[in-house]
């Protein structure tokens, strides 16, 4: 069953997840950047398989590519999911 | 005029403890790594060395490499970079498995929750080369780098070949060892299954009692550099790298030749290479694994190669106190080797005490052993499938 999509919701799930991945929580905010985060591809097909986990929303490599900042991340998940 | 190749840096993890100084001195007081039928390393922590990041990028025997490279490093005073160019050091770090957990775990991860879910993190984790993959990033190092895979004489092996590399030209240093993180309930059936392990869960090498090897983890790894480049930037020379001897016993799949005659010609080609006659040999670092037929065939290969000589030189067994480390195991080894040199002091066979017809050499009962100065030591490795690998060095 998915997750409620709030916005606050999806940004919980997404910055939880990233905090596994290795950076610290305290910069993991909307504005930051993947790259600063030091977030590769790698860890981007892991952050796309929470997401699909939590709400069902499937990302794709070419999606992933996109994504700049956690607030991409963000928004792109809630879109998708609503 | 070939090479001279020194060594001039060492580190290890081992199941007594997390340092190259833990091992060599644990061991020569006798004491054992050893809980419970294996050879743990209990005290490593993967993050004294590696970011969070780094480390979930890494198998347990990657941790291991880069933690021993770590140390070996500093110990030969590089202090973030090398004394050559990056491009002319070699990273090779051999394992007899490679990322077995990892590939366990994703195993689990593919029948539990499908083939969508499985890591991307998969490959890089398991693969055998993601070691000395890890080390050359960690430490910029951009020239060759690649595992050796050949059991349990893959950590001799990488040693082996990083030494023939300075001394061909291709590299001018090395980062050299070997790693291995396989205590899995896969593995250690598969073992059990082959009638190599222990079922006593006690290591005794060349004891008539012995019945299998006690399964270990760790890794070791040494610094390898031109004598002159090391010479002309005022390094500790630790010992010098003199000799390397492989071949293979075309024998059977698991089994060493009875007679080791395969063995026996890897001392020859290692002391050979290194021009030291067998008499003057001071010690053995057997491969010593505790098994009933490694034991028997390595006490032939060494009188085959020793010639009479064999019975008055002092031969004793890691593996004793820490258990058989796979494809780390030589390497570790080696830096046993290297310290038993400078300390002069040969470590004992930890609980021999039955005497076995025809296994009738001074495996150094109770005791460690007084070593000569400027002694010249050997090295054994012996891997499943008939690999046979030996190194020989000497004091500095």
């Amino acid at each position: 069953m998915p997750a409620t999509v709030t916005k606050e919701n999806v940004q919980e799930t997404i910055v939880e997840a990233i905090a596994k991945l290795g950076p610290d929580p305290s910069e993991i905010t909307p504005d930051a950047t993947f790259e600063s985060l030091e977030i590769d591809s790698l860890d981007l097909v892991e952050l796309a398989q929470v997401i699909e986990d939590e709400y069902g929303v499937a990302m794709k490599s070419e999606d992933a590519s996109r994504l700049q900042t956690v607030q991409d991340a963000v928004d792109l998940v809630v879109e998708r999911a609503s | 005029m070939t090479r001279s190749v020194v060594i001039t840096g060492v580190g290890a993890v081992t199941p007594l403890g997390v340092g190259a100084r833990a091992l060599f001195e644990r061991w020569a007081r006798g004491e054992s790594g050893i809980e419970e039928g294996l050879g743990r390393c209990s005290e490593f922590d993967p993050t004294e060395r590696m970011s969070k990041k780094e480390a979930r990028r890494a198998d347990r025997f990657t941790q291991l490499a880069v933690t021993a490279a770590g140390e070996a490093l500093e110990s030969a005073g590089w202090n973030g970079s090398p004394p050559v160019e990056p491009e002319r050091v070699a990273a090779i770090i051999g394992t007899g498995i490679g990322g077995l957990e990892s590939l366990g775990t994703q195993q689990d991860v593919l029948r539990d929750e499908g083939p969508k879910r499985v890591s991307p993190l998969a490959v890089p984790l398991m693969m055998a080369n993601a070691g000395s993959a890890a080390v050359a990033m960690r430490h910029g190092l951009t020239g060759p780098s690649f595992a050796t895979a050949s059991a349990c004489a893959a950590g001799t092996d990488a040693i082996g070949t990083a030494m023939r590399m300075i001394q061909s030209g291709q590299a001018d240093a090395a980062v050299a060892g070997g790693a291995e993180a396989a205590l899995t309930p896969l593995a250690r059936s598969a073992f059990a299954a082959m009638g190599a392990t222990s079922e006593s869960g006690i290591s005794r090498p060349f004891d008539a009692r012995r019945d299998g090897f006690v399964m270990g983890e760790g890794a070791g790894v040494l610094v390898l550099e031109d004598a002159e480049i090391a010479r002309a930037r005022g390094a500790e020379v630790l010992a010098e790298l003199r000799g390397y001897g492989a071949s293979s016993d075309a024998y059977h799949l698991t089994a060493p030749d009875p007679e080791g005659s395969g063995a026996a010609r890897a001392i020859e080609i290692a002391l050979e290479h290194a021009r030291v006659a067998p008499e003057d040999v001071d010690y053995v670092n057997a491969h010593g694994t505790s098994t009933p037929l490694n034991d028997r065939s390595e006490t032939e290969a060494i009188k085959h190669a020793l010639g009479e000589h064999s019975t008055e030189v002092p031969i004793s067994s890691t593996k004793s106190a820490i258990g058989h480390l796979l494809g780390a195991a030589g390497a570790v080894e080696a830096v046993a080797t290297v310290l038993a040199i400078r300390e002069r002091l040969a470590p004992p066979t930890l609980g021999w005490e039955a005497r076995e017809e025809g296994l009738d050499l001074d495996y150094v009962p109770g005791k460690g052993r007084e070593l000569p100065e400027g002694a010249i030591a050997i090295s054994n490795s012996f891997g499943f499938g008939g690999h046979n690998a030996v190194l020989c060095i000497g004091a500095a």
